[in-house]
């Protein structure tokens, strides 16, 4: 489009960080003003961070590779620190503290 | 004084993210300054596009030159699942005025989790305020991460191996939190099972496929289920 690598640099940034905001605002576009939200938008709306919270956890751990045993062996270790330590003390912070500490010990020290 | 007090529920929620967008950040950072690419760059893209895989794909993209039009389709397909982000939002943040153009900017996967989060916003007072804080916590995150990368990547030795897993920990706690506190675990099941086999099929390109194949079982469930989800 242009001849000129540093402004072909700039708009290529722009354009992709103008459909990411088109990406992100969709919902809002569609079903803001004064109409109600209709009742099916809503029952995704509710169901919708489960199953979305759920796919992320798997999307963190897909490139575990079970060739090795160090390599998932840490990995369900310290995500079992972070689920047990959870269902016990329900503190947010102190799980997700915990587990990374174990697991950044795991990978540098024990495998 | 009670915003204060929502001040540092925003704060403490957003620690996690903290770490690590500061460790992705600084991964970008190096990354990018390798291809030439220094820390005004790193904090123009952190700033404008703020999202991680599309960031580092676009570290590529600069690299190779590669035409705005191709680069306009792999943000599409690589930030395709924000689509459906913004639905558990809509009521949640009406009524949040100006703020709520920033907001979207702002909704990562990170962000989204903390904001769906409802057990952490049961005590505090100006819900709009968390939100808005925890998304412009999170951005700045993210700008400090991405520049300081860029401009001290070479000069750093601090052992940071396995930081990263700090983002699967908070994905995680969400999960435990929302099974403990929500009977209904179909939901979940559908998301963890849909991304199950979706990744043995398509692996690392397994979010748009989840995607869909989420959308079309909780289509489906509310019709099998209808007693149960029409209120």
């Amino acid at each position: 489009m242009t001849n000129n690598p540093t402004v072909h640099s700039i708009l290529l940034v722009l354009v992709m960080a103008v459909v990411t905001y088109l990406l992100r605002a969709f919902p809002f576009l569609v079903f803001s003003g004064k109409k109600p939200t209709p009742k099916f938008v809503l029952y995704l709306g509710k169901v919708l961070p489960y199953a979305i919270i759920g796919m992320l956890v798997i999307y963190c751990v897909k490139d575990i590779s079970f060739t090795t045993t160090s390599s998932w062996l840490a990995y369900l270790i310290a995500g079992a620190v972070v689920v047990l330590l959870h269902i016990w003390r329900r503190n947010t912070l102190l799980s997700i503290i915990a587990g990374t500490l174990s697991y950044m010990a795991l990978v540098q020290f024990v495998f | 004084m009670k915003n204060k007090n929502d001040v540092k529920k925003a704060f403490v929620a957003s620690l996690p993210v903290l770490a690590g967008y500061l460790a992705l950040g600084f991964g970008f950072g190096v990354l990018l300054s390798t291809k030439g690419y220094g820390g005004i760059w790193a904090l123009f893209m952190s700033i404008t596009m703020f999202g991680g895989s599309s960031q580092y794909a676009a570290v590529e993209f600069l690299a190779d030159g590669i035409s705005l039009v191709s680069a306009a389709l792999a943000t599409l397909i690589i930030n395709a699942r924000h689509l459906f982000y913004g639905i558990s939002l809509v009521d949640k943040y009406k009524g949040t005025g100006f703020k709520k153009f920033y907001m979207i900017h702002t909704l990562t996967d990170e962000t989204y989790s903390l904001v769906c989060n409802d057990d952490a916003v049961k005590d505090v007072n100006n819900k709009h305020l968390y939100y808005f804080l925890v998304s412009l916590f999170d951005h700045i995150y993210w700008i400090m991460g991405c520049t300081l990368g860029a401009v001290f990547g070479s000069n750093v030795s601090f052992n940071s191996e396995g930081i990263d897993f700090v983002l699967t920990a908070l994905f995680l706690t969400i999960f435990v939190e929302q099974w403990l506190t929500n009977k209904d675990h179909v939901p979940a099941v559908i998301g963890v099972g849909c991304a199950v086999l979706c990744t043995a099929i398509f692996k690392e390109n397994m979010l748009i496929p989840t995607m869909i194949l989420i959308l079309i079982a909780l289509t489906t469930l509310k019709f099998v289920r209808r007693d149960k989800y029409d209120e």
